[in-house]
């Protein structure tokens, strides 16, 4: 009978250990900010201005972002909530739209402009429970932020039509079905693949360049489309490495994946989703250079980040909200296209000058439209 | 294609990564041998190494001391394998259950932790791979072939594999390894000569996820240098599944994540080369040529009869 | 008699509701270190659930699927074997029950093709499950093994199909190549509650009826349009065949007996090999039929693998243990956890508190209540030495049999 005491008492003091390692550092890093803010949104902060930083590193962005920042229009007070499948933290999909919702409640100010979010909501089940749930307490968009949440959002939006929903990637708006305040959006990622595609075969000196992906299909497939297509229209000969881990998470194969392109003797690297912190990790240890795609991933490997599209939500974002406060609720399709500034590079100061030049040169061609992106059949 | 890539240099990069990617796999898996010869599966493998690995990526990230960080990994190993053992042994848990809920509150505690300590993915230097320089010029990892496999890896994969003979000689050569076979074939008649049942199977688990704890590390602070919330993805559950390959025998579960590592690597490797495979079949292989290896019969698994079956004296 | 019944009461609900408790009592801790008041989120947690009308459905329409591959799974650990991949199976029965809605929804009535679609998940998943059993029957290969290798295989061949023949050609024509499904025709979808409700002429919400308060809500969830559809009730009558099966059939009695102990089955004159295989099949039918369910009842298509197995193959084991491996019992633990996890996120959204608190609070919820076996076990033993007539039965749902099935292994 003692023993079990004993024992019962032991499990309390375990748990209280690991309870005791979380809480004391919390409350090391932020010491006043305990009341409002949640934890995570300081550190969220920071990581904004660390984008801003490094958009800093070029002058084309930079005149880029000030254009953009007259561009902010006035609006009403607006409630907005994002549902997505990974975390705010993934340095990919989810944390560029966080951040780029975070860059406006910055401008507006946390009055103006409410934000609220549900992570991991891989379960689509759950995801629409906290879509209805948004929608009720009064939120002004509610976006869900992946394409597998299409059908219960065509479910829930006919019963709140004063509320605007958006959804992506994707080009259904739901019009056949009769619903009329969705927005679909659509990142066009062959796009700024394509420049990252021209950029590395400036780049590489081997002739062979590495992709890490994690499925074949959606916004990675066209990414990679894009960046093939771009590599070859640079350079023919150049040797174009793909590999996919075949999921979102498998941060060790996507390692793996990055030492096996390295092996194979690339000298630049790219990829997408959040599992390529894995395969940046790799690149940081050799040195390698690595380009990357939706959020700013320079975090994860300072040195060797040398290039990011990142998806800048923000012009999409104040389309939605503007068209929901003149009333016009859905029912069009936004692109994040280079001309729209959707996409926005972000280039290391260190880049050789040909190949930004280059990139440049791609990004205007793209605009213009006088380059037409035409991939290749992959199995 | 890839014609400066030779035959050989191909092969020697399949063996280069199986040995390395075989890491997490073979400390995990070991671990859970020990575990497993005690009669006591441990499930939560996973959401150990998951804990492992944030909290030595965490203390390398503050400190930049990574032997430290390694403790670190080593004493929540220890405390999550305590954890399991109370639950397990003492209240004679159904394990497999126990196991899922270790798992859970692992995955759970290390991503509220990484968001709350420190909330975006950043990356470390970790332990880097040794190059065992004689001289100046000399370096072993500089011998053709030999060289490049055996000698530029990470010092956590080579003690991963000095792990294995490590094993065989525990359990096979020290009274302590006897006692956790005994209680994990007969733990009846293990009682009925001294042994307690008890305290060997704590002492098992307890070692068994120590190691998990560093196949999280090896991880975090090793082959990726990052955390990222859920990055074991899976592996802690494979390393169970390795145990039962290997037939309980630390060589058999070696040759088990040298084989399910190896395929993996040859699988990227396909892909690289741009065989016209689709990736979906290819990423399937690995699983798919395990499931074949272990249908072949050339041996069979010597499973500790009392595996999963918790010991109370008198009362059974 | 009267005795006995109060002792399951404590055995069975008492001791697991400590447990729950402990395990919030920890959860307290964690969140009052986040700055949260735990009981503001503890009580958004339950209303989350069971407080409001979507809330409730919500509930009810996650207990679904694992109250599902919460049978399957029962039925394969009274059998002697452990599914872990109630997850492929789910995925290769949502897969196939896709692939006839799209195929042949538009030519049949929509009660046939649900039919059809409901028996052809099961079937995919019984074949996905049968595999593992025969692996072990006819191979020896551990089936722990085997079905955490299916399940990683039957997410590739998801993607693999939706990338290819099975992708909806509306994706194609857009260029944008996601790798989801046509939607099924509207005719296979199983009918909402409110569907039912309309077609009995009840059309009233609560306010009309004059039914108000909490009840109004229960009234308005059955009544009122929410995703809640009638797989819901498909799953309890399925709850209640497998008991009637397990306990009244004399397969079923074969499979609890070789659970039970496989020696002794086999000096019965038992095919032990054959009831592997069979207790396996059924179990991947189910999870089968989960997957079938979600399609047909929820989803509509088949998107993203993961997404729609969603953790259920492994939250399903948790169900069925906490059920106490019984059908009847099922059904309330598949609420009760339902609950839990839709409450989880409401939590999360209420107080902003991260979504993966939740996930460690469930896990000690787990680790804490197979504890409670334990105690419960020494109460037990302790009445069987003060009255030796009352043995345990294989009508007992005590403790799950697969403890000895492995010994005899």
């Amino acid at each position: 009978m003692k023993k079990k005491w004993l024992l019962g008492i032991l499990i309390l003091v375990l748990g209280l250990l690991l309870v005791a390692c979380g809480g004391d550092t919390a409350s090391d890093e932020e010491p006043a900010a305990e009341a409002d803010t949640p934890a995570a949104e300081t550190t969220e902060d920071e990581a904004v201005a660390d984008s801003a930083e490094s958009e800093t590193m070029d002058d084309e962005t930079m005149d880029d972002e000030a254009m953009m920042d007259g561009d902010y229009p006035d609006i009403e007070p607006v409630r907005i909530a994002l549902v997505m499948p990974s975390t705010t933290t993934d340095l990919a999909w989810s944390q560029s739209m966080y951040d780029s919702l975070k860059q406006l409640q910055d401008h507006y100010g946390a009055d103006n402009f409410e934000i609220a979010f549900t992570e991991n909501m891989f379960n689509v089940t759950d995801a629409a429970a906290a879509i209805r749930d948004y929608a009720e307490s009064g939120y002004n968009l509610v976006i869900a932020h992946g394409a597998q949440y299409g059908t219960s959002l065509f479910e829930i939006a006919p019963d709140f039509p004063e509320t605007s929903f958006a959804w992506g990637t994707t080009t259904n708006t739901g019009e056949e079905e009769g619903v009329t305040n969705v927005f679909a959006y659509e990142p066009r990622a062959e796009q700024g693949g394509y420049v990252q595609g021209v950029l590395a075969a400036h780049m590489t000196e081997a002739g062979i360049i590495g992709l890490v992906g994690p499925v074949d299909a959606g916004d990675a497939k066209l990414h990679v489309d894009g960046f093939t297509a771009g590599v070859r229209d640079t350079d023919p000969d150049i040797q174009m490495n793909i590999s996919f881990t075949g999921s979102f998470g498998d941060t060790a194969l996507a390692a793996e994946a990055a030492n096996t392109h390295l092996q194979a003797g690339a000298d630049v690297l790219t990829g997408s989703s959040q599992q390529v912190v894995g395969a940046i990790g790799v690149a940081n240890e050799a040195k390698v250079p690595w380009l990357g795609i939706q959020a700013d991933q320079s975090p994860a490997g300072e040195d060797v980040v040398v290039s990011t599209i990142l998806y800048d939500w923000v012009p999409t974002l104040l389309e939605m909200i503007t068209s929901n406060q003149a009333g016009e609720y859905g029912g069009r399709v936004l692109q994040l296209t280079l001309a729209n500034h959707g996409q926005v590079f972000l280039y290391d100061e260190d880049l050789p000058a040909d190949a930004v030049e280059a990139a440049l040169a791609a990004e205007q061609g793209i605009i213009d439209g006088t380059i037409e992106i035409v991939a290749d059949p992959r199995n | 294609m890839n014609g400066e890539l030779t035959t050989i240099a191909i092969i020697l990069g399949i063996i280069h990564q199986g040995i390395r990617l075989a890491t997490p796999y073979l400390f995990a898996a070991l671990g859970e041998t020990f575990s497993q010869r005690s009669g006591v599966l441990n499930l939560g493998v996973e959401g150990i190494m998951l804990m492992g690995a944030f909290f030595s990526f965490y203390v390398a990230s503050e400190t930049g001391n990574l032997w430290l960080a390694l403790l670190a990994a080593i004493i929540i190993g220890v405390l999550m394998g305590l954890f399991m053992a109370v639950v397990s042994i003492t209240f004679q848990a159904e394990q497999g259950i126990s196991g899922i809920g270790l798992y859970l509150f692992g995955l759970g505690m290390s991503s509220l932790l990484f968001k709350t300590m420190i909330g975006s993915v950043t990356g470390i230097t970790g332990f880097s791979e040794l190059q065992f320089c004689v001289t100046d010029s000399f370096c072993l990892a500089d011998i053709p072939v030999l060289g490049e496999i055996f000698f530029s890896h990470s010092i956590l994969t080579y003690g991963a594999f000095l792990l294995v003979p490590i094993s065989v000689w525990l359990l096979k050569r020290t009274t302590w390894g006897l006692k956790v076979r005994s209680v994990g074939q007969n733990p009846e008649a293990a009682d009925s000569v001294g042994v307690s049942v008890n305290r060997a199977r704590y002492a098992a688990v307890i070692l068994g996820s120590a190691l998990a704890g560093i196949a999280g590390a090896s991880l975090s602070i090793s082959l990726l240098n990052v955390f990222q919330e859920n990055m074991i993805n899976g592996i802690g559950f494979i390393a169970v599944a390795l145990v039962y390959f290997g037939g309980w025998s630390p060589v058999g579960v070696m040759f088990g994540a040298l084989l399910f590592s190896t395929i993996s690597a040859l699988q990227l490797w396909g892909q690289v080369l741009g065989l016209n495979i689709s990736s979906n079949i290819s990423v399937m292989l690995p699983y798919i040529l395990t499931i074949v290896a272990l249908a072949i019969p050339f041996r069979r698994a010597a499973q500790p009869a009392a595996l999963t079956k918790p010991f109370s004296r008198g009362e059974n | 008699m009267n005795r006995r019944w109060s002792d399951r009461l404590i055995d069975n609900l008492l001791y697991p509701l400590a447990a729950v408790l402990l395990a919030f009592l920890f959860g307290a801790v964690i969140l009052l270190l986040q700055g949260v008041n735990p009981l503001e989120a503890y009580s958004s947690m339950v209303t989350g659930a069971f407080g409001s009308k979507n809330g409730l459905a919500d509930t009810l329409v996650k207990a679904v699927p694992l109250m599902l591959v919460g049978l399957g799974i029962a039925i394969a650990f009274r059998g002697g074997v452990i599914n872990i991949g109630a997850e492929g199976q789910l995925i290769v029965g949502a897969l196939f029950t896709t692939w006839i809605g799209v195929q042949l929804g538009e030519q049949l009535p929509g009660a046939i093709a649900i039919i059809l679609g409901l028996v052809g998940g099961a079937l995919a998943g019984g074949v996905w499950g049968g595999i593992s059993g025969y692996l072990k029957a006819k191979m020896d290969v551990n089936e722990i093994l085997s079905t955490v290798m299916l399940n990683a295989i039957a997410i590739q061949i998801a993607f693999l199909l939706l990338r290819g023949p099975m992708i909806d050609p509306a994706e194609l024509a857009a260029g944008t190549n996601i790798p989801h499904s046509a939607r099924l025709p509207k005719t296979t979808d199983m009918p909402r509650f409110t569907d039912l409700a309309q077609m009995l002429g009840i059309t009233g919400g609560a306010d009309e009826v004059g039914i108000g308060g909490y009840l109004g809500e229960i009234y308005n969830v059955l009544v009122q349009p929410s995703r809640l559809h009638s797989g819901f009730i498909f799953a309890v009558i399925m709850a209640i065949l497998v008991y009637i099966f397990l306990w009244r059939t004399t397969i079923g009695y074969r499979i609890r007996a070789v659970g039970l102990n496989r020696h002794a089955s086999r000096y019965a004159g038992m095919n032990v090999p054959r009831t592997i295989v069979l207790s396996m099949t059924l179990s991947g039918m189910f999870a089968g039929l989960a997957g079938a369910v979600e399609i047909l009842g929820l989803h509509h298509r088949m998107f993203e693998p993961t997404a729609v197995s969603a953790g259920y193959g492994f939250t399903g084991i948790v169900v069925a243990l906490f059920g106490k491996l019984h059908p009847l019992g099922i059904i309330p633990s598949s609420i009760l956890f339902g609950g839990l996890l839709v409450g989880g996120d409401k939590m999360q959204r209420a107080m902003q508190v991260p979504q993966v608190l939740t996930v460690a609070i469930v896990g000690l919820i787990i680790l804490f209540v197979v504890s409670t076996d334990y105690l419960v076990r020494r109460r037990q033993n302790r009445r069987l030495s003060a009255e030796p007539d009352s043995l345990t039965t294989p009508d007992e749902p005590a403790s799950p049999s697969i403890t000895s099935a492995e010994v005899s292994a």
